[in-house]
C-alpha cells in the first residue's frame, strides 16, 4: 500500500513511513517539475535575449544617428570612410520589400497553384508522390539556391535571354528567392484546401457547379483564412532570407525600380557587415544591430498577423 | 483528406456546357503548367549540380581538405566533419532540452496561466525568427560572452558556440513537434497509469514518453537536418573556411553550408564545380536523414 | 525500459563523444617544443591569423607548406580586411595581423593602446596593386593614368561614362568594383591616389571585403573598372583587362619584375604580418613566420605576389628575431 499514493492525492491515514515515502517522492516530482519549466523557460530567455541585444547595442547606435536620419534617410552609406559615411535605411528596407515583392510575385501563383493542383486535382497516386517532392524542395539547404542563381540563373538571363543584367542583380536574386519559398507556400495552402470538409465540395457539385468553379468558389474562400497564413508566412521567409541574396544579389541596396542592377536586403547586408566584424563599439558595428532590430520588427509583426489567421482558420473547423 | 471525386459529381461535371468545360479545361491546364515550372526548377537546380559537380566526387573529396590554391586536390574533409560534429552536438542540446519543454507545456502547465501562454506565445514566434538574428544573439551573446567557459566567449567562434547558435534555432521547432507527439498519446493510456499508483512523472517517463518517442525522434531528425543546412547563423558566429586541420568543440570550426559559400565566392577557375559538388555531399547527407526520419515514422508509428 | 536503455545509451556515447573532443589535443597554447632545438614537427598549438585579404593568399598558401612539415599546428586565416584585421589583433583575438599597409595611429586601440597587446612588423611580399576592367572595354592602349584614375574614384566625382575621360575613351557607363574601408587595399589606393583621407567614391561604386566577389563583379559588367591585389587580378588575367598605370614615367604594367624593382609607381606597396611581442615568443608562431621568409620565393610565388628582395629579406629575419615592438605610427 505504500505504493499507492499520487503526489497531488489525498493523505492516506498518517502512518509515519507513508508519510516520509510521500514526501521523498513530492520532494522529487517537484525537483523534475522544476528542471522541465526551467527548459520551457529557456525559449522565453532565448526571446529576451535577442530583444536586450538588438535593443541595448541598437541604443547605442541611436546616440549617434537620430532616428530621423536613419529611418528617413535616402543615402545608405554606413561601411564608408569619413564624410562619405551614412545611415539612411531606405534603400535598404526599400530593396527588402521589393525583392520580397519580385520572390511573391513568383512564389504566389505558382505556389497556390501547386497547391490547389495537390489539393484537388490530383489523384492520392499521384499526390502521394509530389507532395513529399514539394517537401524536398522545402528542405533543400538555401546556399544551394544561391548558388544556382549565381551559376546557372544569371548566365541564362544574360546570355540565353539577353538580358542586360550586371552579374550581381535583382532579378535573379528575386525570382530564385520566389522558387526558395514557393514549397512552404504550396505545401501549407494545401493542407489548409485538404481540411476544408468534403461536405462543402458535395454540396457545390450537387448545385451543378464545374470543378473549377467549386474549387474556385467554394472551396478557397472557406480555406480562405489558411491560405492567407501561409501568404504570409511566405513572405515573412523571403523578407529574412539572407545567404541567396548575399550570393546573387551584391553588397549594395539601390532605391530603384531596376532590377538589372545590385540589391541587397536586410538580412544579407547583416551578413555581409559581420563578416567585415568592425570593431565592436564603433557606429558602423551597431548598424548591424539597428537593422537587425528592424528586421526582427517587421517579421515579428508579420508573424503575428499570420498567428491570428490560423488561429481563426483552426476555429471554424473544430 | 485526399479529394475523391465521387462517381455522381463526375457525372454532373460531364453534363456541364461545352464553355463550362473548356473554362474548366484551362483552369486545370493552369494549374498543372504551375506544377511544371515548380517540378522545372527544382529538376533544374539538381541537374545542373549533379553536372557540374557530379565528375568531381570521389572518396579523396570527402577526405581531403580545402585548398585556396589548387581546385584539383581540394576536397571538403574539414567541413564535412565539421557538419557531422554540429549535428551531434546540437542533437544534444536540443533533444533534453526540447523534450522537456515539451513535456512540460503538455503535462504540467495550465494553460489558464498568463506564464503558460506567453511561453507558448513566445515559441511560435521564434520559430519564424529569420536565421541571421539567431546569428546575431549567437554573436553577441555566446562568441562574444564576457566569461570563458570551454571555449565558448572572449571572441572565440568554436564549434560550440556554432552548434548552440544552431540549437536556439531549432528549438522552436523541436518543442513545437514533440508536443504534438506527445499530444498524440491518448489520455486513457495516462489515466490507466495514475489508477495504479504511478506519479505524474513516472506516467510520464514510463508511459507518455515511449509512445510518444517515434514522433519525436521524426521531429528532432527534421530539425537537424534543418539545421545543418543554415549558412547565415554560422557566418555571424565566424566559421571558418578552407582550414586545413579537424575541427574540434572548442577550437576553430567549418561546415558544408559555409565551404560551399566559399567555394561559390571563388572567382578561380574550377571552384565553381567544387562548390557544385560540396552541394552533392550535403545533399546526400540530408537525404540520409530525410528517409531515415520517414523510415523511423513508418517502422514505428504507434496506432492508438 | 526500453526508453530508459536508450537514453542511457545516448548519454554514454554523448559523454565520450565529449571525452574524445575535450582530450583531443591536449597541448593548446604553445607547449610544443623547447625552444631553438625542438622539431618543427614536434610542433603544436593553433595560431588565428586575420586581416589583409590581399595578404590572405600568402598566409594561406605558407599554410599549406608549413603544415607539411609541422601537421600538428592548426591555422585558420580569415581576410576581414587589414584595418578590421587590427582591430581584432588589439583585442587580443589574433596571433599574427595581416595586412596590405603599415599599422598607422588610428590602428592603435584597445590593448596595443594599454601596452598589453605590441604589434612586430614583419615585411613577408611585395604586391602591386592592380586595376582591372572587364575584357572588353576599351580603354586606349590598356593603359590609364592616375589622374584619370583620380577623376574618376575622386569622392567628388561625378562622371557617369568613360567618354568624359576624353577622345578614343569607349562611350560605356562606368561601373566600379573596389574593396570597403576595411581594406588595406582601400587605404593605400585612397591615400596613394586620390589623396583623401580614405574617401572615395561611392555612386555606381560596389564595395566587397571579399576580392573574389570584386573579381566576379569586373569580370560580369561591361563597364567594369576596379582594384584588387595583384594576385587576384594576375590569377584571372584571361577574364579580364589588366591596365597598365601611368604615373608620370609612362605605362606600366604590374609584373613581378616591374612590381620588385619599383617600377611599377606608385602602386607598388609592401605586405606585412603583424605578430605581438608576445605571441611571437610561440615557437609555432615564429616557425610560420620563418617558414615565409625562408620560403619567401615558393611562398609568394605560389601566392601569386613579388618575392622579397634580398635586402629587404635580410631586414625581415632581422625583424623577426629582434621581435621589437613597433614604433607608435604618429599618423
Amino acid at each position: 500500500m505504500a505504493d499507492g499514493q499520487k503526489s497531488a492525492g489525498g493523505s492516506g491515514s498518517g502512518s509515519e513511513g507513508l508519510i516520509r515515502t510521500r514526501t521523498a517522492r513530492t520532494v522529487r516530482e517537484q525537483a523534475i517539475k522544476g528542471l522541465l519549466v526551467a527548459a520551457a523557460v529557456l525559449s522565453v530567455l532565448t526571446t529576451t535575449g535577442i530583444v536586450v541585444t538588438l535593443i541595448t547595442e541598437s541604443s547605442s547606435f541611436f546616440e549617434d544617428i537620430p532616428f530621423k536620419d536613419f529611418f528617413f534617410g535616402t543615402d545608405w552609406e554606413p561601411l564608408a570612410g569619413g564624410e562619405q559615411q551614412s545611415f539612411g535605411v531606405v534603400p535598404l528596407v526599400w530593396s527588402t520589400l521589393y525583392l520580397t515583392f519580385v520572390a511573391l510575385v513568383v512564389a504566389i501563383p505558382v505556389g497556390l497553384g501547386v497547391g490547389v493542383y495537390l489539393a484537388e486535382y490530383a489523384s492520392p497516386r499521384v499526390r502521394k508522390i509530389f507532395k513529399p517532392i514539394i517537401e524536398l524542395l522545402a528542405g533543400i539547404p538555401t546556399i544551394v539556391f544561391g548558388y544556382f542563381a549565381l551559376v546557372f540563373f544569371t548566365p541564362l538571363l544574360q546570355n540565353e535571354l539577353g538580358l542586360d543584367l550586371r552579374v550581381f542583380n535583382g532579378l535573379s536574386g528575386g525570382i530564385i528567392l520566389g522558387i526558395l519559398v514557393l514549397p512552404t507556400i504550396a505545401s501549407v495552402s494545401e493542407d489548409a484546401l485538404s481540411a476544408v470538409p468534403q461536405a462543402l465540395r458535395e454540396g457545390a457539385f450537387g448545385l451543378g457547379a464545374a470543378k473549377w468553379q467549386v474549387v474556385v468558389r467554394v472551396v478557397f474562400p472557406a480555406a480562405l483564412s489558411g491560405v492567407v497564413a501561409a501568404l504570409v508566412l511566405g513572405a515573412s521567409r523571403a523578407i529574412g532570407e539572407t545567404v541567396v541574396i548575399l550570393v546573387a544579389s551584391g553588397n549594395t541596396p539601390n532605391l530603384t525600380f531596376d532590377l538589372t542592377v545590385a540589391h541587397q536586403n536586410m538580412a544579407a547586408f547583416i551578413a555581409n557587415a559581420a563578416r567585415s566584424d568592425a570593431a565592436a563599439g564603433s557606429t558602423a558595428y551597431a548598424t548591424i544591430f539597428a537593422v537587425g532590430a528592424t528586421l526582427f520588427v517587421m517579421t515579428f509583426l508579420l508573424n503575428i498577423v499570420a498567428i491570428r489567421f490560423v488561429r481563426k482558420h483552426r476555429q471554424v473547423y473544430d | 483528406m485526399a479529394v475523391a471525386e465521387t462517381a455522381l459529381t463526375r457525372k454532373v461535371v460531364e453534363r456541364g456546357t461545352s464553355g463550362e468545360r473548356t473554362r474548366d479545361l484551362l483552369f486545370r491546364l493552369a494549374l498543372l503548367l504551375c506544377m511544371l515550372i515548380a517540378m522545372l526548377f527544382l529538376g533544374a537546380l539538381i541537374v545542373d549540380v549533379a553536372l557540374d559537380g557530379g565528375s568531381i566526387l570521389s572518396t579523396d573529396f570527402v577526405t581531403k581538405y580545402p585548398s585556396r590554391f589548387n581546385a584539383d586536390t581540394a576536397g571538403v574533409r574539414s567541413a564535412l566533419l565539421g557538419t557531422l560534429w554540429l549535428m551531434v552536438l546540437c542533437a544534444a542540446f536540443i533533444i533534453p532540452i526540447g523534450v522537456a519543454a515539451a513535456v512540460y507545456l503538455e503535462e504540467y502547465a495550465d494553460n489558464n496561466r498568463w506564464y503558460n501562454r506567453l511561453i507558448e506565445l513566445n515559441i511560435q514566434n521564434l520559430a519564424a525568427v529569420p536565421s541571421v538574428v539567431y546569428g546575431i544573439l549567437g554573436l553577441a551573446f555566446i562568441v562574444r560572452g564576457p566569461i570563458e567557459i570551454w571555449g565558448l566567449g572572449k571572441g572565440n567562434p568554436t564549434l560550440l558556440a556554432g552548434a548552440l547558435t544552431l540549437g536556439l534555432l531549432v528549438l522552436p521547432v523541436v518543442i513545437i513537434v514533440a508536443r504534438e507527439a506527445v499530444r498524440a498519446v491518448p489520455s486513457s493510456i495516462r489515466e490507466g497509469s495514475l489508477a495504479l499508483g504511478a506519479t505524474q512523472w513516472q506516467t510520464i517517463y514510463r508511459q507518455v514518453l515511449p509512445g510518444a518517442l517515434p514522433g519525436i525522434a521524426t521531429g528532432v531528425i527534421l530539425a537537424l537536418s534543418r539545421a545543418i543546412g543554415e549558412t547565415a547563423p554560422l557566418l555571424l558566429v565566424g566559421a571558418g573556411s578552407f582550414l586545413l586541420f579537424d575541427p574540434q568543440v572548442d577550437g576553430a570550426f567549418s561546415a558544408m553550408p559555409i565551404q560551399i559559400f566559399s567555394f561559390v565566392g571563388e572567382a578561380k577557375p574550377g571552384y565553381r564545380d567544387l562548390a557544385a559538388a560540396a552541394i552533392l555531399v550535403l545533399l546526400a547527407i540530408l537525404l540520409i536523414m530525410n528517409s531515415f526520419a520517414i523510415y523511423l515514422r513508418n517502422r514505428y508509428e504507434t496506432k492508438w | 525500459m526500453r526508453l530508459h536503455r536508450s537514453i542511457a545509451v545516448l548519454a554514454g556515447c554523448g559523454v565520450c563523444a565529449f571525452g574524445v573532443a575535450a582530450c583531443g589535443d591536449d597541448k593548446k597554447e604553445s607547449s610544443g617544443g623547447s625552444g631553438s632545438g625542438a622539431e618543427v614537427k614536434d610542433l603544436s598549438g593553433s595560431i588565428r591569423i586575420d586581416g589583409s585579404s590581399t595578404v590572405q593568399p600568402v598566409a594561406e598558401a605558407a599554410t599549406e607548406g608549413f603544415n607539411a612539415e609541422a601537421p600538428n599546428v592548426k591555422i585558420s586565416v580569415g581576410g576581414i580586411g587589414t584595418g578590421d584585421g587590427f582591430k581584432r589583433f588589439c583585442r587580443g583575438e589574433l596571433q599574427i595581423a595581416d595586412a596590405s599597409r603599415a599599422i598607422e595611429k588610428d590602428d592603435i586601440a584597445d590593448q596595443c593602446e594599454s601596452g598589453e597587446v605590441e604589434p612586430v612588423q614583419v615585411q613577408v611580399g611585395i604586391d602591386g596593386l592592380s586595376v582591372a576592367t572587364h575584357k572588353d572595354l576599351a580603354i586606349p592602349n590598356d593603359c590609364i593614368t592616375t589622374d584619370q584614375l583620380k577623376e574618376l574614384l575622386d569622392p567628388k566625382s561625378k562622371v557617369s561614362n568613360y567618354k568624359e575621360l576624353g577622345a578614343g575613351f569607349p562611350d560605356e557607363k562606368v561601373s566600379f568594383f573596389t574593396p570597403g574601408t576595411e581594406s588595406g587595399t582601400y587605404d593605400f589606393f585612397t591615400e596613394e591616389l586620390l589623396e583623401t583621407d580614405k574617401e572615395q567614391r561611392t555612386e555606381d561604386v560596389e564595395t566587397s571585403a571579399d576580392d573574389n566577389q570584386i573579381i566576379t563583379g569586373i569580370t560580369g559588367t561591361k563597364g567594369a573598372l576596379g582594384y584588387v591585389g595583384f594576385a587576384f587580378a594576375d590569377q584571372n588575367k584571361d577574364k579580364l583587362k589588366i591596365l597598365a598605370v601611368d604615373g608620370g614615367e609612362g605605362c606600366i604594367k604590374p609584373e613581378i619584375k616591374t612590381i620588385a624593382d619599383n617600377s611599377y609607381a606608385p602602386l607598388s606597396r609592401p605586405l606585412f604580418m603583424y605578430p605581438s611581442t608576445k605571441t611571437v615568443k610561440q615557437p609555432e608562431v615564429k616557425a610560420f613566420i620563418q617558414y615565409i621568409l625562408d620560403n619567401n620565393q615558393q611562398v609568394n610565388e605560389a601566392a601569386d605576389y613579388v618575392p622579397l628582395t634580398p635586402e629587404l629579406l635580410e631586414k625581415a629575419k632581422t625583424d623577426l628575431t629582434a621581435a621589437k615592438a613597433v614604433a607608435p605610427p604618429t599618423e
